[in-house]
């Protein structure tokens, strides 16, 4: 596996997709890791960096998709191409890769991590599920992209005879283990450090408290977790 | 890099309190930043005595390849004094006890009475790790002192609340602890009154982000300094702020950071001539 690093990198560009933002930053020696695998990026005057999913590692860069919701998020939104973020990464477990029919399923800004994907996986098809269609032009970083708005569910229009491979919102993922039980999930939690120091990111797997940054953020189907929140 | 990595980077390496018996912790959310600092409510979440020193402490000694100091915790003077009694091995170079953590209910006995309730079990070095929210540090550093600690470390986190856009408290528990930036102006008054105190070592901590701030917290009185949340932001910080200590100490009018032990403490006048 690939040896996570942590390295200051230069901002390339701050593109809007829709609502969200595609920050792109020089690679230096980062490894890009495998898609699922996420980052530790520097959240401008914040305490703690923020934890997001390589979104596309074109040669020489890394590139995450962000929403901004929140200070961080904001913080980062608004940086600019030549300030300097510290990076760190790749942390965590990524999606498993030898998949017979693979199917990518995504909704809102948890279609961060399916551009990479897809290009490892050879741009097999992929359900994608916005709110809006403002928030559906994240769409174009996705190719073979059947897209759905509310109040349409990828749910509804997913075929079930295929290797899902989804990240999204809670109750998407949790949809989407009962009908393809399966299907490989990437989560969420809060994260402090990301490498596994600081307990916060606990969720409940198979009915014990595990660090998601360590066993996750992708989850195999017999893995069972719930949140107890 | 890796936890090993981090550990490998600094002199001592302190583990997360262990309680006798398996806690799982606080239910998630269990962290949260606010503006100047990070709270949490992890709960003392930890393997329990019998697995932590079966397992767990073995593979840490492994892994970090430094001093380990086990950090003890407990809802009794008994607690405390049972698990003391097992740490008289080889791969523990000193004991912490953990006696003022927000996240859990404290102990009904004083500070001193667990640490006189440990030193009659072992012979380790003992340091007691005090709350900042103690209005009179100073007596109660005089007291475990008595009690036979050999350290004092200062400080732990403040309790504190974040609220979320729609006003609800983003922590499972409502409250938890209060770390980084923020508290290094209540790490320092708490270490300097524990220096007109003491002559035992302190551990300082609280806040530490650079080695400006470690010189503060040595100018004031610690003979070590711990680092906490800085970690999270930034795994190479062990040998950033040690890098950075040196420079700080000359940049402050001293030839070394040792030089500047206690700094805090002369009076004015002495320091203008
Ligand atoms: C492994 C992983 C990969 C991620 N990848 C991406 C990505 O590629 N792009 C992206 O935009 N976001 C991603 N996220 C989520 C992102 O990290 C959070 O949205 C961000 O930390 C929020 O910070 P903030 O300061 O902007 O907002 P905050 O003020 O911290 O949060 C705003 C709101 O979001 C909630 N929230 C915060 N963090 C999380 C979280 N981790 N999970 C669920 N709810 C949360 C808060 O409770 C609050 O309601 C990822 C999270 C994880 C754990
Ligand atoms: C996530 C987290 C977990 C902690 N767990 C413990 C613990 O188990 N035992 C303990 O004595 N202190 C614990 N602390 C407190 C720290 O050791 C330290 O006293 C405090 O965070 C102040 O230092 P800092 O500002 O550098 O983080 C914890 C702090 C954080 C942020
Ligand atoms: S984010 Fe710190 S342990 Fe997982």
């Amino acid at each position: 596996m690939s040896r996570p690093a942590r390295e200051r990198r230069r901002v390339v560009s701050v593109e809007p997709v829709g609502p969200y933002v595609l920050v792109r930053v020089e690679r230096g020696s980062l490894d890009p890791g495998a898609p699922g695998q996420f980052f530790m990026v520097e959240a401008p005057g914040r305490v703690l960096p923020r934890p997001m999913s390589l979104c596309l590692a074109p040669p020489g860069e890394l590139a995450f998709l962000l929403d901004p919701i929140g200070p961080g998020t904001r913080a980062l939104a608004a940086a600019e191409p030549g300030d300097r973020l510290h990076i760190f990464g790749p942390l965590g477990n990524g999606f498993r890769l030898d998949v017979a029919r693979p199917l990518l399923v995504g909704g809102g800004i948890g279609v961060a991590p399916l551009p990479y994907l897809s290009d490892v996986l050879g741009q097999p098809p992929a359900v994608l599920g916005f709110r809006t269609a403002e928030h559906a032009e994240a769409a174009v970083l996705v190719p073979n992209a059947e897209v759905v708005l509310d109040p349409v569910l990828v749910t509804d229009v997913m075929p079930t005879d295929r290797d899902v491979l989804a990240c999204g919102p809670e109750p998407m993922l949790s949809a989407i283990r009962a009908l393809a039980p399966s299907a490989q999930l990437a989560w969420e939690a809060p994260m402090a450090c990301g490498y596994g120091a600081c307990y916060g990111c606990v969720v409940e797997i198979d009915g014990e408290l595990k660090r998601l940054c360590v066993e996750g953020p992708v989850l195999e189907q017999e893995e069972e977790l719930s949140f107890s929140s | 890099m890796t936890a090993a990595d981090v550990a490998q980077q600094l002199d001592a390496f302190v583990t997360k309190t262990v309680t006798p018996e398996p806690r799982e912790g606080n239910a998630p959310t269990r962290i949260a930043e606010t503006e100047f600092g990070m709270l949490n409510a992890i709960g003392l979440a930890n393997p329990g005595r019998a697995s932590f020193l079966r397992e767990t402490l073995p593979q840490i000694a492994r892994i970090v390849e430094r001093p380990v100091w086990v950090s003890v915790g407990g809802f009794c003077a008994r607690d405390y004094a049972e698990t003391c009694e097992q740490l008289a091995r080889d791969d523990v170079a000193a004991i912490e006890l953990n006696l003022s953590c927000p996240n859990v209910d404290e102990a009904p006995e004083s500070a001193a009475e667990i640490v006189a309730a440990c030193r009659e079990v072992v012979a380790k070095p003992l340091y007691a790790k005090l709350s900042p929210h103690s209005w009179d540090l100073a007596q109660t550093v005089r007291a475990v002192e008595s009690a036979g600690a050999d350290g004092i470390s200062l400080v732990n986190t403040l309790r504190g609340v974040a609220l979320d856009a729609r006003l609800r408290p983003v922590l499972a528990r409502t409250a938890g602890g209060y770390s980084g930036p923020a508290l290094k102006p209540v790490a320092l008054a708490a270490v300097h009154a524990a220096r007109t105190a003491t002559d035992l070592p302190i551990v300082g901590m609280g806040g530490v982000r650079s080695g400006r701030d470690a010189l503060e917290l040595i100018a004031c009185g610690a003979t070590h300094v711990a680092l906490g949340t800085v970690l999270f932001a930034d795994p190479d910080a062990p040998l950033r702020v040690r890098r950075e200590l040196a420079d700080a100490a000359m940049q402050a009018g001293h030839a070394s950071p040792e030089s500047a032990f206690g700094a805090a403490h002369e009076p004015v006048a002495r320091l203008a001539n």
